[in-house]
């Protein structure tokens, strides 16, 4: 019996309680303690959230509630609380209901697989790449139920454009994913974070990452692929018919998703945990996550409140068009690569004890390949793009001698 | 940690996981006012009582592209043990692999060619 | 302590996996169906979970409830409004004894097996990992054909559909 215990269950044990519950409850105080960090989180994120929107749309965002405004979403919450809550006559009752549960659910489910320090973590999946994407899917699924079970025409209409945008950019999403774990040999993201220890995979497939991180802004929902929030089309989306705070569960799981991804991708591509003297204390190691996964957060906001949003077939083309078949190719390049390294012998086949100077010649020459990719699709974007642009001048140039003749 | 143990977090986690967001919304349901009357749960569309069933037909791009999902989709679930894999693996286990992925490519320009991939 | 928390998990998830195919069963609307059958299949991924098969659990939860219930809703929303059929033909004996035939077909199926000479084996001391599994299907000893020959009936599959699926008109 005491070989399943660790740490917290055994001294319970010890202290004379009966095996089973000590293990429950030692269970239960790791997913209060887990689940603690995206529920804190995400009531400063909402806060970060305006007060970035804020700053770059030339704006000072909430500062009236507290320091800077800190205490405003603490504030929101107090009103939402207040807020009538209206279910329509016409709406599923069941599913309307727990369309808002499951779709906050998925995203703090997530947060069962995140190493934050090389010994803190819910826990340690064999799967925990897959876990990531196949979690994901709940929350697909509970858009779908929202916008069937409110039984609004838009709110239909908004979840189904929302769930095949969810779905098609799902493909590169999880193409660019397979590269790390191919590179760690690994789904486990302790692995991947260890296999790391040389040299951060987005130096070894930059590719990925950008492919990675646009996805995922999809997947999220963000500009520029916001059909999510499509006020001036479908009015509000699939969520037009929810008020109070069943609004307030679908507001929070996407704000909370947006900062997940940035750890997520932190932890695939930008080594985790690694740091400076990450070894020294596991604070520090926590603090190297948290920047990391900060930061490309902040881009994340950057990117949202800088372009405006694509029309529904563009995103469709955009995504089936170029980033699926870029995803495949990218896959190809670096695993075919790669392993012509290691039949050469120039590199190592475990990257988990390999050092920084034995990934070099290895990090050289992905890099140059994934550089020359980058370099032949910046060329096909700008021929696409001259293209464009004088079709649309000669379009204008005729519209203009028609209206003149007119004009006559 | 036992692998089960691991699942069993899983688990607890999953069941924990909907009460912290249904947690809000009871003490939303204990606080909040209840003045409901007709108009106010009727269906909100534009200003205009709404007009027939909400269930309109749909296109059927959206069958389609979930379909070209669903062959990637299972696609990738053979792919990550190929990738989990990859490392100790002999030059003919990477070349199946890559007839594997560029056999789905051929799928992919096929439905290109055939225009499926356009929203129409 | 382990037998116990396994078998509380067999039957939470036996009751997932039950409940959920009843309610497909029982409900008229074409979509709280899917529902259902995610709930029940969410069940059948859970006894992968027991079984020390996590990567068929993770599996089942991508393509099931991930694309699965995703293709039948889309395929559901294609057809006028059929949400509340009424029954339109009602024939009860015949499909009373065809389901039951059925049912008992099943029933013997899976408890025959039992009494056989099989005995139950218990759980390996070395369970195969996903990367003996992902070595397994390139290996040329192993499973390489049957893992291209999905390959092939995948891209047949994505033909077919959209040469059936696709509008004639453009």
């Amino acid at each position: 019996m005491e070989e399943l215990c660790t740490g917290l269950c055994s001294i319970l044990v010890e202290s004379g309680a009966e095996a089973g519950l000590a293990l429950f409850l030692s269970l239960l105080v790791g997913v209060l303690l887990v689940s603690g960090v995206p529920l804190i989180t995400v009531i400063l994120l909402i806060w970060i959230e305006r007060k970035v929107a804020a700053r770059i749309q030339d704006r000072i965002g909430p500062n009236r509630v507290g320091p800077v405004g800190l205490l405003q979403t603490i504030a929101d919450m107090i009103k939402l609380l207040s807020k009538e809550d209206i279910t329509p006559t016409a709406a599923d009752r069941i599913l309307y209901n727990a369309a808002p549960l499951v779709s906050f659910a998925s995203v703090v489910l997530l947060w069962a697989v995140i190493p934050f320090t090389p010994f803190h973590y819910g826990v340690d999946l064999e799967i925990g790449a897959l876990y990531f994407v196949a979690i994901a899917s709940f929350g697909t699924l509970a858009i779908m139920a929202a916008g069937w079970a409110s039984n609004n025409k838009y709110a239909l209409l908004g979840a189904f454009r929302v769930v095949a945008l969810l779905v098609s950019y799902e493909v590169p999403l999880v193409f660019a994913l397979l590269v790390p774990v191919l590179l760690a040999g690994s789904m486990s993201l302790v692995d991947i974070v260890n296999a790391q220890n040389g040299m951060w995979f987005v130096v070894l497939s930059p590719l990925a990452f950008v492919i990675f991180y646009i996805s995922s802004q999809a997947e999220t929902g963000r500009a520029p692929f916001d059909l999510i929030e499509a006020e001036s089309e479908l009015v509000a989306g699939f969520n037009i018919e929810y008020s109070g705070m069943k609004f307030g569960m679908f507001f929070a799981a996407e704000f909370l998703h947006v900062f997940t991804n940035g750890i997520i991708m932190a932890i695939l591509f930008f080594g985790g945990w690694m740091g400076p003297l990450y070894y020294e204390s596991p604070l520090i190691a926590f603090v190297w996550l948290g920047a990391k996964g900060g930061l490309i957060y902040l881009t994340t906001l950057w990117l949202r409140n800088t372009v405006p949003r694509l029309r529904i077939d563009q995103i469709m083309a955009f995504n089936w068009k170029f980033l699926v078949p870029l995803s495949i190719a990218n896959l190809i390049v670096v695993s075919f690569v790669l392993k012509a390294l290691q039949e050469l012998e120039l590199a190592p086949r475990d990257l988990l004890n390999a050092g920084f100077g034995e990934l070099l010649p290895t990090t050289a020459i992905l890099l140059l390949f994934n550089g020359a990719m980058i370099f032949y699709l910046l060329g096909i974007l700008r021929k696409r793009g001259r293209e464009a642009r004088r079709e649309s001048q000669a379009a204008r140039a005729e519209f203009a001698q028609t209206a003149h003749v007119g004009g006559h | 940690m036992n692998v089960l143990n691991e699942w069993a977090f899983v688990g607890l986690f999953a069941v924990m996981a909907p009460i912290f967001p249904a947690l809000p919304i009871v003490i939303a349901w204990l606080f909040r006012p209840r003045k409901p009357n007709v108009l106010k749960s009727s269906t909100y569309e534009c200003g205009v009582e709404t007009i027939g069933d909400t269930w309109v037909q749909f296109r059927v791009q959206y069958y389609i592209y979930g379909l070209i999902f669903l062959v990637f989709d299972v696609e990738m679930v053979f792919l990550f043990p190929w990738a989990v894999a990859y490392n100790e693996m002999s030059l003919f286990g990477f070349v199946a692999g890559f007839l594997f992925i560029f056999l789905l490519t051929d799928a992919l320009f096929y439905a290109w060619k055939k225009n499926a991939l356009d929203w129409k | 302590m382990e037998l116990n928390a396994i078998s509380i998990g067999f039957v939470v998830f036996t009751v997932f996996t039950l409940g959920g195919a009843l309610g497909v069963v029982a409900t008229r609307n074409l979509f709280q169906g899917t529902i259902w059958l995610m709930v029940s299949l969410f069940g059948v991924a859970g006894y992968f979970v027991l079984l020390s098969a996590p990567f068929l659990a993770a599996v089942q939860i991508l393509v099931y409830i991930g694309a699965i219930a995703i293709l039948i809703t889309f395929a559901v929303m294609l057809t006028r409004s059929i949400a509340l059929i009424k029954a339109r033909y009602i024939r009860t004996l015949p499909n009373f004894i065809a389901s039951l035939t059925l049912f008992l077909i099943l029933l013997l199926g899976v408890t025959i097996p039992i009494f056989g000479p099989h005995s139950p084996e218990s759980i390996p001391e070395y369970v195969a990992s996903t990367r003996d599994l992902g070595a397994a299907l390139v290996d040329e000893n192993g499973y390489v054909l049957p893992f291209l020959l999905a390959s092939v009936l995948l891209t047949a599959a994505m033909i077919g559909a959209i040469f059936i699926a696709r509008d004639e008109t453009t």
